[in-house]
């Protein structure tokens, strides 16, 4: 029973360690298949705007809820020791190094890294991959690479507007519903906000996208055979990017501040 | 379609095995097939047909044995080599393998303009006589792969395929899915592109009235080995119990007797 045990343990620890061996190979080749020439632009362009500018209306919502709720729930808690004042410094800084990169890489890790898994994993069972070798065009090149560009250079930008959108809403709720003075909510928006917030969260930004886009190719290449392999890739695509997602903002932000 | 007296070997494939997860699927096949000629393998699902045309490819690398083309080993061969000599090949996969996001023109021209940058009028206008050639209406370059019939896909597949006029034509199962009268169609496409290229042909199919209209040349492959070939007139006489019934299509047989015992005893 317990050579039974440790067996199933060791062949867990085995598959983990193929698995992660696996994603390495397929990280470095695609990286290098990026740098390398020739480049597919419109391919890039392409995945540029279904990440970046159709992505918008999903990101600038969930931030603008969010900012609203916090302005809301940081003035219920604040008031507790009459720290209301600090509620606009709060939301800004919030919003910038955490709110705004993880909810918007959570976001697109839903719609865009189950779009990529489900479009590769597609073309996979259909064998159009196949057929792009064959045709003389690396997979990797003209597949993952746009994708991989498009996600880490659209995310950052998607996660400056968001950041805008959630600041603006806890603004409408601090001003509008918790009446609190424009201008001095302003101030103090901008009074303790530093350049190295905003750059955080576009670093981890840039980060998410790249995980999200790594993941949704990663899977979407190697997705099984039929539907339920491609929906299979497709779950794993979001579950594992998000995952992630998570696990990268504590790295990124330890790293910043150590 | 042609003589193969004094043809030199196109494709000479020796001695091949792949196995997947430890169990073989290709044994020991060997083919040879000589230039101009047009070839058919045939054989039961999972036999290993299409991993012989993947190997073929380089999409799947053989556990042992070796693959020449014009006298060239491939099996181990350098990307920058494989690329090269992916060059020559045209190749129409069972579902058309179609790329969804681009027009008909785009996916007739593909390789043309990713290896030769060809401007994009000129590319339609390719297209469009290929498509002509095929039968099918000059219009259809507009629209998608989606927007066509079975038929239709499998045309624009095999335009595709012979765009750059390559000189091996690789088909599988060129006819699966298509009623007789369109099968019949894409045949007789295939053998006048065959013939048109002077190419030489290799093709994976189970619809024995295809195999009779297009192939010189047929392999049968039974659990992993080449149980017979020959030529496509001596198909019906080859005294061999499994080619006999897989040729005739009789619902009896050796190779029912097979299945059944297979799916009873998991071997």
């Amino acid at each position: 029973m317990i050579i039974a045990l440790l067996q199933n343990i060791g062949h867990a620890a085995f598959r983990f360690l193929a698995v992660i061996g696996k994603v390495s190979l397929f990280t470095f080749a695609s990286i290098r298949w990026t740098i390398m020439p020739p480049y597919y632009m419109r391919q890039l362009g392409r995945q540029m705007l279904d990440i970046g500018y159709y992505s918008l209306p999903v990101v600038g919502l969930t931030t603008l809820f969010s900012g609203m709720v916090l302005a809301l729930q940081s003035y219920t808690g604040f008031a507790r020791f009459s720290a209301e004042d600090t509620v606009a410094t709060v939301v800004v800084l919030s919003v910038t190094r955490e709110l705004g990169p993880v909810l918007a890489g959570l976001m697109v890790a839903g719609r865009i890294g189950a779009s990529m898994a489900a479009e590769i994993g597609t073309m996979r069972v259909t064998d159009q991959i196949d057929a792009l070798d064959t045709l003389s065009t690396r997979p990797l090149q003209y597949l993952v690479a746009p994708r991989l560009l498009a996600g880490t250079l659209c995310l950052p930008f998607l996660v400056l507007i968001g950041d805008v959108i959630g600041v603006f809403g806890g603004y409408l709720v601090s001003i509008y519903r918790l009446g609190f003075n424009k201008g001095l909510y302003i101030a103090k928006t901008l009074e303790f906000l530093q350049a190295s917030d905003v750059v955080l969260g576009l670093v981890k930004a840039a980060v998410f996208g790249f995980l999200i886009a790594l993941m949704g190719c990663y899977h979407g290449y190697h997705s099984g055979r039929g539907a339920e392999g491609v929906g299979r890739a497709t779950t794993n695509a979001v579950v594992s990017a998000s995952i992630l997602i998570l696990i990268a903002n504590y790295l990124v932000t330890a790293l910043f501040f150590g | 379609m042609t003589s193969t007296l004094t043809k030199s070997a196109k494709i000479e494939i020796s001695h091949i095995a792949k196995s997947f997860d430890g169990k073989p699927v290709l044994k020991d096949i060997s083919l040879k097939i000589e230039d101009g000629q047009s070839y058919c393998i045939i054989g039961t699902s999972g036999c290993g047909k299409s991993v012989t045309l993947k190997c073929l490819l380089g999409l799947i690398t053989p556990d042992s044995g070796s693959i020449l083309i014009d006298g060239v080993e491939t099996v181990g061969q350098s990307r920058t080599a494989r690329e090269n000599m992916l060059r020559q090949f045209g190749m129409t996969f069972q579902f058309g393998a179609l790329f969804d996001s681009l027009p008909i023109w785009e996916n007739i021209t593909f390789r043309l303009r990713q290896t030769t940058a060809m401007p994009r009028a000129q590319a339609r206008e390719l297209a469009a006589d290929i498509v002509v050639q095929l039968g099918l209406e000059a219009r259809v370059i507009d629209q998608y792969p989606a927007e066509l019939s079975g038929g239709m896909q499998k045309r624009v597949a095999l335009a595709r395929a012979i765009a750059d006029k390559p000189n091996i034509l690789l088909f599988d199962e060129p006819t699966s899915g298509l009623d007789p009268i369109t099968g019949g169609v894409i045949d007789s496409l295939i053998v006048a592109s065959v013939r048109n290229l002077g190419a030489t042909a290799l093709t994976i199919s189970h619809d024995m009235a295809s195999v009779r209209r297009i192939a010189d040349k047929v392999a049968m492959l039974h659990k992993g080995h080449v149980i017979w070939q020959g030529p496509v007139g001596d198909m019906d006489n080859t005294g061999i119990p499994e080619v006999h019934q897989f040729v005739h299509g009789h619902a009896t047989g050796p190779l029912t007797d097979e299945a059944v015992h297979a799916a009873r005893t998991g071997v």
